[in-house]
């Protein structure tokens, strides 16, 4: 059981250290993490965004997914919104809009590569690492298929392949890790005929869309979406309307994922490190009182003894004296009898009785 | 001789055995769907509904109705509540049936259950609490198996491992309620990393605090619910001490979980100040709140008072099963009802009839192994050899 139980205090203690150190960063730490200086990123322009899904097609390809249920210049997917599946690690979405714009806003949907990503810090394997381009990325070889990052993706976007009975992966965008490293496009930015989205490092986006934003002040929302959401994303956007309008969550707030969770987990050596003294104390006041009553009990256990003995004794001497006393009495008539009998001697030798009968009668006494 | 046989086949068609027969044939059937067609054949999971009633009802109210065994362990050994001795052990078996089959049931689940010791001996995501769950679980499991051990060796006649197994009482209750104490709350603060979709009326910073305390609850409405059901089926298997202690303990756990549903519905209410979230009770969503807030805490609260009081023996036990229905209630609201509200309904999940089939399967499984062993074992009376020895 030692051997456990020391296990199982090193990982509480790789819990602990973890929180504090480390780019795994996650939790119980009050420091902010802006993510790595040079990350790369894209910036998502919808006011450029013709809706072609040509992003969709590069996707596919790039990542050699499987075939398309619909060909990808069928446009009329558009009509229902859709989301990220084992097969598609981007869609595109059509949102009709009544504001200023004239027509459609359509929206792109992938991964977002959080700084802080809450499927990360979520997986009980680390099957996913935030690496330092900005990519986050999953090793299906140590996954086991518990789907607990899906529950804790705030943007609803890994997903997972039911349909594989014993091998399933986790599937989603990786910013085409692969081929940034080699620094190659990421598939769906090549592919984009319009330039709606945009490349680079994480920093250098965020003065581009700052600087759209105020050459064109009538035609974006003031606000970069993914700058601060969920303490930032490495994909940000830029809109036109309101960002819920194109179904992106306004409600998201800006604290990184690995917050929400850090107060519990830094509970846990608490409940390791005072449970056991507590509960050893009850244990141990319950044993006292146990003990107590233990001995008062033998108290009365002994006092009780020691009374029967006593009355045993009273009784016994009771008896003895009894018996003593009857001693005495019989003593004494033997006594008084044996007087009378010499009383008689002289009376009857004067009668001159036969001797016969003074030799009966002590007979009959004894009798 | 063919009389014979026909007498014996007989003996075993009883109506129970045969719909537990059914059922364990229809869960051999799915369990074949299961991992030669992948969830997607028997399953209603999605990617928006990643955890269906495996995580909602085989894990997390498993979890919390096994809790009987740590409950009862440290009311009898840590604070010295002998006149409740003789519920430890039927308590200590089902919790380690319960923990068992909640094992069973992730297998099931999760994509490649051979991988299931991997956070452990491969790498530690010791950021998730999804981490804290399974460590707890499997160290609990063990502690559960060793608590349990005593019965089934004085059953087998091995007296020296006995011997030994029952001198680690102490310090695997101990170890027990620390391993509980945090997996019983990390299974509630598994929450805490989706507020965007969890409803805000059940998403609390509370919820770890919250699992933790409905889980003593349901462990001492438990105990009572099962030695109600065991005088009922197997009166017979129990001696004198069992069933002279049996009403005591109706009562005394009656009080206290009376007293905790109180505590709790308190904390409830001081996480709803806490939170601002008094508009929403006026919502669709409020009522279903205060359904289970008000008829499956304050009520049953009250039930157990009165039952405790009057000393009325069938209230308490009807308050048990109603806490039970209550704390499964609140389990299956947080994973699967208030869980992912914001979706539109095209989206929502309902579970699978196969999905269903496996639940009710692993749970028969529970029932049959219960029986088989207190039909052998020493759990509802003490063994001859070994009487007032623990
Ligand atoms: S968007 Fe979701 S899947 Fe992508 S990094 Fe963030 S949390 Fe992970
Ligand atoms: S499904 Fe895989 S990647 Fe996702 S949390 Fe579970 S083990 Fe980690
Ligand atoms: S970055 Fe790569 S993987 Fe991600 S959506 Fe674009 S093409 Fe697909």
């Amino acid at each position: 059981m030692s051997l456990t139980r020391r296990k199982f205090l090193s990982w509480l203690g790789a819990a602990t250290v973890s929180t504090t150190l480390g780019q795994a960063a996650q939790a119980a730490s009050n420091k902010h993490f802006s993510g790595y200086p040079q990350s790369h990123g894209v910036l998502f322009d919808n006011t450029r965004c013709i809706g072609c899904r040509k992003c969709e097609e590069g996707c596919n390809q790039v990542n050699e997914l499987p075939g398309p249920d619909r060909p990808f210049n069928d446009l009329a997917v558009l009509d229902k919104p859709r989301r990220t599946t084992a097969k598609a690690y981007t869609v595109v979405n059509r949102y009709e809009n009544d504001g200023m714009l004239q027509g459609p806003v359509f929206r792109k949907i992938q991964c977002n590569h959080c700084l802080e990503p809450a499927c990360a810090s979520a997986c009980f394997v680390r099957a996913f690492t935030k690496t330092a381009t900005g990519a986050v990325i999953y090793d299906p070889s140590v996954c086991v298929g518990c789907r607990y990052c899906m529950i804790a993706c705030p943007f609803e976007i890994p997903a997972y392949e039911y349909d594989q009975a014993l091998v399933p992966r986790i599937m989603k965008c990786t910013l085409c890790y692969p081929r940034i490293v080699k620094g190659l496009l990421p598939g769906c930015v090549e592919a984009c005929p319009t330039e709606a989205l945009t490349f680079g490092r994480r920093r250098d986006l965020l003065r581009t869309a700052r600087e759209r934003i105020s050459q064109f002040p009538e035609r974006y929302i003031d606000h970069i979406y993914g700058e601060n959401e969920m303490g930032g994303t490495s994909w940000l956007y830029l809109s036109g309307v309101p960002y819920r309008e194109v179904g992106m969550r306004e409600d998201l707030g800006i604290t990184p994922a690995p917050q929400l969770t850090a107060g519990a987990l830094s509970a846990v050596p608490m409940v390791v490190g005072l449970w056991p003294v507590l509960l050893t104390g009850v244990y141990a006041i319950t044993q006292r009182k146990e003990k107590i009553v233990k001995a008062e009990q033998e108290q009365a256990v002994a006092a009780a003894r020691e009374q029967a003995r006593a009355e045993a004794q009273a009784q016994l001497a009771q008896a003895l004296a009894k018996a003593a006393q009857e001693k005495e009495a019989a003593i004494a008539r033997e006594v008084k009898k044996a007087l009378e009998e010499a009383a008689k001697v002289p009376t009857e030798q004067a009668a001159a009785a036969p001797p016969a009968d003074t030799a009966q009668t002590p007979t009959e006494e004894e009798s | 001789m063919a009389d014979e046989t026909a007498a014996a086949s007989k003996a075993y068609l009883t109506p129970f055995n045969m719909v537990a027969g059914i059922i364990v044939l229809l869960g051999v059937i799915i369990t074949v769907l299961r991992f030669t067609g992948g969830l997607a054949a028997v399953t209603n999971l999605s990617d928006y509904n990643p955890w269906g009633i495996w995580i909602g009802f085989d894990l997390l109210v498993g979890v919390a109705l096994a809790a009987g065994g740590y409950v009862t362990s440290a009311a009898v050994y840590l604070f010295g509540m002998k006149k409740y001795h003789s519920a430890v052990r039927p308590a200590v078996l089902t919790g380690f049936l319960g923990y068992a089959l909640v094992v069973l049931a992730l297998h099931y689940d999760v994509g490649r259950p051979w991988r299931l010791p991997y956070p452990f001996i491969v790498q530690q995501g010791s950021t998730s609490l999804l981490f804290e769950v399974a460590a707890c679980v499997a160290l609990y499991l063990t502690v559960l198996f060793l608590e349990f051990s005593p019965a089934a060796l004085e059953w087998l006649g091995l007296k020296r491992a006995r011997r030994l197994a029952v001198r680690l009482t102490m310090a695997l209750t101990i170890f027990g309620v620390i391993l509980s104490t945090l997996h019983q709350s990390s299974l509630g603060a598994l929450f805490l990393i989706a507020p965007s979709k969890l409803h805000p009326l059940w998403y609390s910073s509370y919820l770890p605090i919250y699992f933790f305390i409905t889980s003593i609850i349901a462990g001492l409405s438990m105990v009572i619910f099962e030695s109600t059901l065991s005088h009922h089926y197997f009166a017979a298997k129990m001696d004198a001490n069992h069933l002279r202690e049996k009403d005591g303990i109706a009562l005394g756990f009656g009080k206290a979980a009376s007293f905790i549903l109180a505590g709790y519905f308190a904390i409830k209410v001081i996480g709803l100040a806490a939170d601002d979230n008094w508009h929403w009770l006026g919502t669709g969503y409020g009522f279903w709140y205060l359904v289970e807030l008000v008829g499956f805490v304050l009520l049953p609260c009250f039930a157990y008072a009165v039952g405790v009081r009057d000393k009325n023996l069938k209230l308490i036990k009807w308050s048990a099963v109603w806490t039970v229905l209550g704390v499964a209630l609140n389990r299956l609201n947080v994973s699967l009802v208030a869980f992912n509200w914001h979706l539109p309904s095209g989206e929502r999940y309902f579970p699978h009839w196969m999905e269903i089939g496996i639940s009710l399967f692993i749970v028969t499984i529970g029932v049959l192994a219960y029986k088989f062993i207190v039909t052998r074992m020493p759990i509802l009376y003490e063994h001859p050899d070994f009487q007032g020895e623990h």
